[in-house]
């Protein structure tokens, strides 16, 4: 068996599975408490917790697979990339209908002075529109479509979509800021590592040019 | 020598289970429950108190609601109280070996009967209530709640404030070695409350040391906390140490962790929202999952018997 074999029928699927296993515990606990066998006070708030942490989970695995790779040298994760990716928007996509179906129970007008009043949920709001612009983007016709480079472009605003989750989340908390620093520093130390590697390759390009 | 003599029907030490094990075996058989090993024992409205000493010779009171109170394992489960940890299932573990006896309220201030109050001394002379009244959280969620416990006007009467207190203000405990929570500077400790002398000595103002029957469960403000149901939960002081009568109005811990967010007063009021969500509705404990929420009533319901107290004051200001 080739090795991108064991990638595409293997390892792939058990990802894809292993992603999954968080959206099953929360239906399964959600369905326990509501059959009376669970304590489930506040539901909904619960899984609107839960959806939002794991959308903030997958955004930063997104964000190191890069600095893995280069670091360590061993490029299959990058192979996982786009999965994990999608997986990110699919989190955060349920987080926002968990609000606006069973949070605000299609009341738009609830929804939209939440948007423009909160300054929590604006920015929670942006970063979700940024991810659902790449997941839209993210099969390869789009890279054909777009060309490489504009396609780069846009994607690399992933760096915004994390600095964005980790605002939203730091912005809703009222005063224990514990799970947002710790959430802040994960994703300071994977955008840092991309800051200096350009810092680096700059100076190589000047040290370059002025010899 | 020191000699233990036995009689034949004391439990051999072997025969006793360890507390540890039989709340092991407490939290197994709860969480065999939850994984669905044991489908259907625990219905929701059968949890009920029993875990608590009863208290004894409580009335019932015409204040309170007749709505379903909420039940008790939801009620001692999903708790605001950072002295104990900052999420809502925290306290219900990091307080159960919190020790409330004994128990002492310092009273000073502009009052004719300071001094140091050991619990019963403070609690005894005084009629117990039944008190089941509706719950609101700042966080825009609900329970109704049958607290049992003394109006504070009975104990400030007996307290006999001079005319100067215009204000009582309330402390918690500042324990870092029992509040674990208080390890951390997340507010400053000790919390601290307060209310104007007419708030405190409305009928509804309640001095809780119980509930559902039982003395107060440490993770809902044990052994005396503060009730007062017309203003957001977190105006409702747990564990309290310290009343001083004062002359001026005193500073309160949400007000200054931030203050443009959480004001002196507090009082539900759906027209004023919090800068971070709306105050409109309320969504209400043990619910299921597709239950919507409710709207929220000014003062939460109690406006006949409080607004009174705000004659001619600008809400939206005094927040």
């Amino acid at each position: 068996m080739s090795n991108d074999f064991i990638i595409r029928k293997v390892a792939k699927p058990l990802v894809f599975t292993a992603s999954l296993l968080p959206l099953a515990w929360i239906i399964w606990m959600v369905v326990l408490g509501d059959v009376g066998i669970g304590l489930n006070a506040n539901p909904v708030e619960m899984v609107n917790r839960y959806l939002g942490d794991w959308a903030l989970r997958f955004i930063l695995i997104t964000l190191g697979i890069t600095p893995i790779v280069k670091v360590t040298g061993w490029a299959t994760p990058v192979r996982f990339r786009r999965m994990i990716g999608l997986f990110a928007f699919a989190y955060a996509f349920l987080h926002l209908a968990n609000y606006i179906v069973a949070d605000q129970f299609f009341n738009w007008a609830d929804v939209w002075a939440d948007i423009m009043k909160r300054t929590y949920i604006t920015v929670g709001m942006a970063t979700f529109v940024i991810l659902l612009a790449l997941a839209i983007t993210s099969p390869k016709v789009a890279i054909k479509r777009l060309g490489i480079k504009r396609w780069r472009v846009l994607h690399r605003s992933i760096y915004v979509a994390g600095i964005g989750a980790v605002l939203h989340y730091w912005m809703m908390v009222k005063a224990d800021l514990a799970q947002p620093i710790i959430h802040a520093a994960i994703l300071a130390i994977l955008l840092g590592y991309r800051v200096v590697k350009l810092q680096r390759k700059s100076g190589r390009a000047k040290l370059h040019q002025s010899s | 020598m020191f000699i233990v003599q036995k009689k034949p029907s004391d439990a051999k030490s072997s025969e006793i289970t360890p507390k540890s094990v039989f709340m092991n075996r407490r939290r197994f058989i709860q969480s065999a429950a939850i994984a669905g090993l044991i489908p259907g024992i625990l219905p929701k409205d059968a949890l009920g108190a029993g875990k608590g000493r009863k208290l004894d010779g409580i009335i019932k009171s015409s204040h309170s609601t007749n709505q379903k109170p909420t039940a008790y394992d939801l009620i001692t489960s999903y708790n605001n109280f950072y002295e104990f940890g900052t999420s809502k299932d925290m306290p219900a573990l990091m307080a159960r070996d919190f020790k409330t006896k004994p128990w002492t309220v310092s009273v000073k201030g502009e009052v004719n009967k300071p001094g140091l109050y050991d619990f019963d001394g403070l609690i005894k002379p005084h009629q117990l209530e039944e008190r089941i009244y509706r719950f609101r959280c700042v966080e825009a969620w609900s329970m109704v709640v049958p607290w049992v416990g003394i109006p504070l006007s009975n104990i400030i009467k007996r307290l006999d404030p001079t005319s100067k207190a215009k204000y009582v203000a309330f402390e918690t405990l500042n324990d870092p070695m029992r509040m674990p929570g208080q390890r951390r500077p997340i507010l400053q400790w000790p919390y601290v409350e307060g209310l104007r002398m007419d708030e405190a000595m409305n009928s509804l103002t309640l001095m809780a040391v119980g509930l559902y029957g039982e003395e107060l469960p440490n993770q809902n403000g044990a052994p005396i906390r503060l009730i007062v149901p017309w203003k957001y939960g977190f105006k409702s002081i747990k564990s309290i140490v310290s009343i001083s009568f004062v002359e001026k109005m005193p500073p309160t811990s949400w007000n200054l962790s931030a203050a443009q967010e959480y004001g002196f007063y507090a009082n539900v009021n759906p027209e004023v929202s919090h800068p971070r969500w709306s105050q409109a509705k309320e969504r209400k404990l043990g619910g299921s999952y597709f239950s919507p929420k409710v709207k929220t009533l000014k003062f939460n319901g109690y406006e006949e018997e409080v607004a009174s107290l705000y004659d001619g004051m600008d809400l939206k200001k005094f927040y």
